[in-house]
């Protein structure tokens, strides 16, 4: 029973943590008034960035960190196109998630051979109790990627609400003309803002491709930025709530994993959708009414009235 | 306004070059080909699904069969990838257009695509690898194999393996063919327990997806803290989690379709084989030879040699390889027939 309690606990957690990654990166992003619905493309370009590093630097650090900065020159594209030309934010994230498969199978078949899936990374991200053997803990030996992106969690937190350069991220994001007239550099800090959802981003691709599995498959990512996009707004954008509800989707995930294998007799066509259904049954019940800043996804014109 | 231009010439120009990658390697191809061939009487040329020719799985296999038929025949060869499904049709027709006598579609994403073409050039022969069509035209080869033979020889190392008494199996999506993999692995597992007269255990679970590799890992780590020992996985990219669960538990793992032991040496038992470009090869010089193949599905397994596990076996137990291939040749002339079905695999069991 402990066992498998813990077993929960470790898949909760290991299928939580990219999303976590690409979440907390939505939250910044919003919460500087720029919608980012290209967190897919931009993991994906961390994913192929990280276990490719990985492979030929031999460390998996290297790897995590060259995908933070590829995620980051993604994210740039679309501060480009979203905050100096004043695109609209939607279909810039929607181009970024058809570059970014693209550009990963691209970068993926020139550098292993024509192939579509990398070779497996010699090291990956270690484990948080290195190599244990104790079988009573293995199942809670997680990635130490799972402790990285609790503690971004809380230091985003801290940031967005005890800081006064958070103070001045909110006040963009709610209201850029104020903000403005306060002497707030409202362009400056929604490319920050954005440059940062990006590494995020490309910080939670890698997360996959460097401590879940140790490669890069055309599948690696594969819908886990909408999930984010979607704890995004679960969180009510902040960055405890972007968190939480990654948990309860992984908690959920783990839920199905546990409760399959035939032990009980419902079809696992039925158990894959029990996340999804938690999800809106708990977003109906108990989480209310969320509101998205107030000038996310509004391109700033400095002379408007 | 102006800069709602460059937005948009930025993403048309990005777009764009994406698509002229994947043009220009078409080019390259043909190019090749070009100089290579040219003067054999006989073409044949195939489409890749959405994988990609080095999709280190069948795409990849049927294009080293169609090469291993230029080297040995001297017949024209040929391929265009298909970057997304909707590509299919006009790649069957931009190679039908350039003269090929027998064009490949592998993958049964293909499916409806092979049958329009095959509708519009009747003089065409066509033929497409894992798929079955209940009216198959006298132009089309339909190409199966019977997975549950390599399924049932890696069963019976699995229950030859297992020192728990408990082996796992990971599906991707539950399909009629991933019964095949499922049925004919347990029905092996059996078979080794009834042999070594013991009761093996066996767990099946399906992750209902072919990519979530997170799902796969987190699948495998609960049937090895469950006390599996060996796990086979007919899950594709959800298989990738299932490879690195064993890794990380250091348990076995069995791989499917390509030998997966680079994926982990130390953990992978050994891999049921799927080999596409034999198939390829030998329905491709059937029909070279003028034997009529249309019109039909065929199916290959052991007895063609198309299916099979590696030759490799130093992760096996001393004597397991041996008696496996004595297991195989009890398949291959029929004494033993791995079910495909629940209803077979309980008649199996029931012997």
């Amino acid at each position: 029973m402990l066992n498998s309690l813990m077993l929960f606990v470790g898949i909760t957690l290991m299928y939580s943590t990219p999303l976590v990654f690409a979440a907390l990166g939505g939250v910044v992003s919003e919460r500087s008034g720029v919608t980012n619905i290209g967190i897919e493309g931009m993991m994906t370009i961390g994913a192929v960035t990280g276990a490719t590093v990985g492979y030929y630097s031999g460390s998996a650090w290297v790897g995590f960190f060259a995908a933070g900065l590829a995620g980051g020159v993604i994210a740039l594209l679309h501060a480009f196109a979203s905050i100096t030309c004043k695109a609209d934010q939607t279909i810039s994230g929607i181009a970024i998630n058809l570059i970014g498969p693209g550009v990963a199978l691209f970068v993926c078949r020139l550098l292993f051979d024509g192939a579509t899936m990398s070779l497996p990374v010699p090291h990956k991200i270690p484990k948080v109790f290195g190599s244990l053997n104790s079988k009573a803990f293995q199942n809670l030996n997680v990635d130490v990627t799972v402790v990285i992106a609790f503690v971004l969690a809380v230091f985003i937190w801290f940031f967005l609400y005890k800081t006064k350069w958070g103070l001045h991220i909110r006040a963009v994001g709610e209201h850029p003309a104020a903000a403005d007239t306060m002497g707030l550099n409202v362009y400056k800090i929604r490319y920050i803002c954005v440059l940062v959802s990006g590494i995020l981003a490309g910080l939670g691709g890698a997360s996959m491709t460097l401590a879940i599995i140790p490669q890069f498959t055309p599948t690696a990512i594969s819908g886990q930025g909408f999930i984010a996009l979607a704890a995004v707004i679960f969180g009510k954008w902040t960055p405890h709530g972007a968190y939480a509800a990654c948990l309860l989707f992984g908690a959920a995930q783990a839920l199905t994993v546990t409760l399959g294998g035939g032990r009980f007799a419902v079809p696992s066509s039925i158990l894959a959708m029990l996340p999804y259904l938690i999800t809106i049954m708990i977003l109906i019940l108990f989480v209310g009414k969320s509101s998205a800043p107030k000038a996310s996804g509004q391109p700033y014109e400095k002379d408007a009235r | 306004m102006m800069r709602k231009g460059i937005v948009l010439g930025l993403t048309a120009a990005m777009v764009l070059s994406l698509t002229a990658c994947g043009g220009g390697k078409t080019e390259t191809t043909k190019a090749q080909e070009e100089t290579s061939g040219g003067k054999s009487s006989f073409s044949v040329a195939m489409i890749t699904d959405t994988g990609g020719i080095n999709d280190q799985s069948f795409n990849q296999s049927a294009w080293e069969g169609l090469t291993e038929l230029k080297n040995k025949t001297g017949a024209e060869v040929n391929y265009i990838e298909s970057k997304q499904a909707s590509d299919f049709v006009t790649n069957l027709e931009r190679l039908g257009d350039s003269g090929a006598n027998l064009l490949w579609g592998v993958g049964y994403a293909c499916a409806d695509a092979v049958l329009e073409a095959a509708g519009s050039n009747p003089d065409i022969q066509y033929a497409i690898i894992d798929n079955a069509y209940e009216n198959t035209p006298s132009n089309v080869t339909g190409v199966m194999f019977r997975a549950q033979e390599p399924s049932f020889l890696v069963g019976y190392v699995a229950g030859r393996t297992t020192q728990t008494g408990k082996v796992g199996f990971v599906g991707g999506i539950s399909s009629g063919l991933i019964d095949q993999f499922q049925y004919g692995f347990e029905a092996g597992v059996k078979y080794a327990a009834k042999e070594l007269g013991k009761d093996i255990d066996i767990s099946v679970q399906y992750a209902e997806s072919f990519s979530d590799a997170a799902k796969g890992k987190a699948i495998a780590a609960r049937m090895y803290s469950d006390g599996c020992d060996v796990i086979y996985h007919a899950a594709g990219g959800t298989g990738t989690g299932v490879i690195e669960a064993a890794k990380e538990a250091d348990k076995w793992v069995i791989g499917v379709d390509r030998d997966q032991a680079y994926l982990a040496p130390e953990n992978v038992l050994t891999s049921a084989l799927k080999l596409v470009g034999k198939a390829v090869q030998e329905v491709s010089e059937e029909a070279m030879n003028g034997k009529e193949i249309g019109g039909q599905t065929l199916t290959f397994g052991l007895q063609e040699d198309c299916v099979g596990i590696p030759e490799e076996h130093g992760n096996m137990a001393e004597g397991v390889y041996e008696d496996t291939l004595k297991v195989k040749d009890k398949i291959k002339n029929g004494e033993l027939t791995p079910p495909t079905t629940k209803e077979e695999y309980e008649a199996f069991i029931a012997k």
